[in-house]
């Protein structure tokens, strides 16, 4: 019993030090490799910069999207003698559709003030108002979809025959071809860059598979060495998975750097032509997931391809 | 200690490294294979190492079969043999003494059997000044002294050389047999291939000579006849 906790507590103190030299001698080759290792950074760099990017990228077009989507309404214009009543009774009939996110109703007062509001300083347009005498103005339902595909529907629901008596008429066909548009755009912006996110994540494994596969082809003869010494396949490939992982970290962090930066400085340039959006405040409040995928990226890359490299020269 | 039992080594058809070789090597003996090039040495050497496997026959170290060793087996049946090789086989990352050092972290030593065995193995073979210069800056005897350092330091059973001096002038030759010699001496067997005729004549040990995969002589205090 005794002599099995001896061995037991013999083959930790072996495991340790065993670790302690593989980090060690993964560290001190980082070093010494300096050359190779700079340009396996580099190219992790680039992936998860590009990562990071994409990512960025999501956050900003679902934002353009979103404001894009909020524009794309519908207004049902109700006849001049139609009762308060009916229009909230059609109202809500519409809250019942479940593609309906928000209905709005503006009431021919309402149409008529915010015409005024908007207009104030037009005297043109406050003189033919004038003119006219008495409202002109209809009162309407402002009708938003959760998704812009669903606008048809809600059309052919007013469209019945029901409501024939109380709608002037629908705002939608004048508006249908930016909205389908708009529809056709973001679905197929999403469909390019999934796609583009796929390839890029394939050009990226390729590349810093064979930076890695290079690094470690020049020492492919001193790893036969250490076959014939007598080091584990573990001893060897032990120190390029630590050079990998540190190349991971190395590259993650000055990525990180670089992509505040980058959104620090672009963010005022951005906010001209897209206002409210700011990437900089986007950066920051999603700052530990982009550390997250900045990290996972970098060092799970130099893990997979430093260990895709070494298998076929462990075979001594 | 080690047999070689009807072992035979084809690469291909018209290439037969080895034929029908049986011979026994007894613990701490001096052996020298000897032979043109091609005749084999390197051959059996590899065997000894499990680097190949035999296409017939058995090779036996300390009652285990060579060819038989699991693939997951081999480092550690590999730390009981230090090897030393024409073209020296050291790490050019590393230093001399991390070198030697390496085969010692290689069987998990501990640090202070490491700060304590490196210094006298890099003694005896006068390598002390050299410590902490790199393989490329140092003389080619040098780098064999290193390389022998390296295969004593775990105080393997056998010591493999295969033509440890095939790089070096006949002073230095004669400086690296008197180092195994040492080695021998002190208790390890050590296997010597060779086909440098002085070196053999000047020893006086058994010689196992090969001539185109077969053992053809196998003499006590033998002599380079070819």
């Amino acid at each position: 019993m005794r002599k099995k906790e001896d061995l037991y507590y013999k083959h930790q103190i072996y495991m340790f030090t065993s670790l302690k030299r593989i980090i060690k001698s993964g560290c001190r080759g980082f070093f010494r490799d300096g050359g190779l290792m700079i340009a396996t950074v580099f190219v992790l760099i680039l992936v998860i910069i590009l990562a990071t990017s994409l990512f960025l990228f999501s956050g900003v077009s679902q934002f353009i999207i979103a404001l894009v989507e909020e524009k794309a309404d519908i207004s049902v214009y109700f006849k001049e003698d139609a009762m308060e009543v009916d229009i909230f009774e059609v109202k809500e009939e519409l809250t019942k559709i479940p593609e309906v996110k928000e209905i709005k109703y503006v009431s021919q007062e309402r149409a008529l003030d915010d015409f005024i509001e908007r207009h104030k300083e037009n005297p043109i347009l406050m003189a033919s108002l004038a003119e006219v005498g008495h409202n002109p103005f209809l009162a309407s339902l402002n009708i938003m979809a959760s998704d812009p595909g669903q606008y048809q529907n809600i059309v052919s629901f007013l469209e019945a025959p029901d409501f024939t008596a109380l709608v002037e008429k629908v705002d939608y066909y004048e508006r249908r071809p930016v909205i389908e548009r708009i529809f056709s755009i973001t679905s197929t912006a999403n469909k390019v860059f999934i796609f583009l996110s796929i390839i890029l994540a394939i050009v990226a494994i390729l590349v810093t598979f064979n930076t890695t596969r290079l690094a470690i082809y020049n020492t492919r003869e001193e790893i036969k060495i250490q076959r014939l010494v007598g080091a584990s396949s573990w001893f060897i490939r032990g120190p390029f998975l630590i050079q990998g992982i540190l190349a991971g970290i190395l590259a993650a962090l000055t990525s990180l750097a670089l992509v505040s930066l980058i959104t620090w400085f672009l963010s005022p340039k951005i906010e001209v032509f897209f206002p409210g959006l700011n990437i900089f405040e986007f950066f920051s409040v999603n700052i530990w997931q982009i550390i997250l995928i900045q990290f996972a990226t970098g060092i799970l890359l130099g893990i997979i391809s430093s260990s895709l490299a070494i298998r076929k020269y462990l075979r001594v | 200690m080690i047999s070689f039992q009807h072992v035979t080594k084809i690469y291909s058809c018209n290439s037969i490294a080895l034929e029908d070789v049986s011979f026994e090597v007894k613990e701490r003996e001096f052996i020298s294979l000897v032979g043109k090039s091609g005749a084999g040495k390197t051959t059996l050497l590899k065997l000894l190492l499990a680097e190949e496997k035999p296409t017939q026959g058995k090779i036996f170290f300390e009652g285990k079969n060579i060819p038989e060793i699991k693939p997951s087996r081999l480092p550690e049946f590999r730390r009981e043999i230090g090897a030393v090789f024409q073209d020296y086989k050291l790490l050019p990352s590393k230093t001399t003494y991390e070198n030697i050092a390496y085969a010692l972290e290689v069987v998990g030593a501990s640090d202070q059997e490491i700060n304590r065995d490196v210094p006298k193995v890099l003694e005896i073979v006068g390598l002390t000044e050299k410590a902490n210069n790199f393989p490329a800056e140092l003389s080619g005897g040098e780098r064999q002294r290193a390389a022998i350092a390296r295969a004593l330091i775990h105080r393997p059973e056998v010591i493999l050389a295969d033509e440890p001096t095939g790089n070096l002038d006949p002073y230095h030759s004669l400086d690296i047999i008197q180092l195994l010699l040492k080695i021998q001496e002190m208790g390890t067997t050590v296997i010597l291939a060779t086909h440098n005729k002085e070196v053999i004549n000047s020893l006086g040990k058994r010689v196992i000579t090969l001539e185109k995969g077969r053992v053809i002589r196998d003499e006590e205090k033998g002599r380079f006849i070819l």
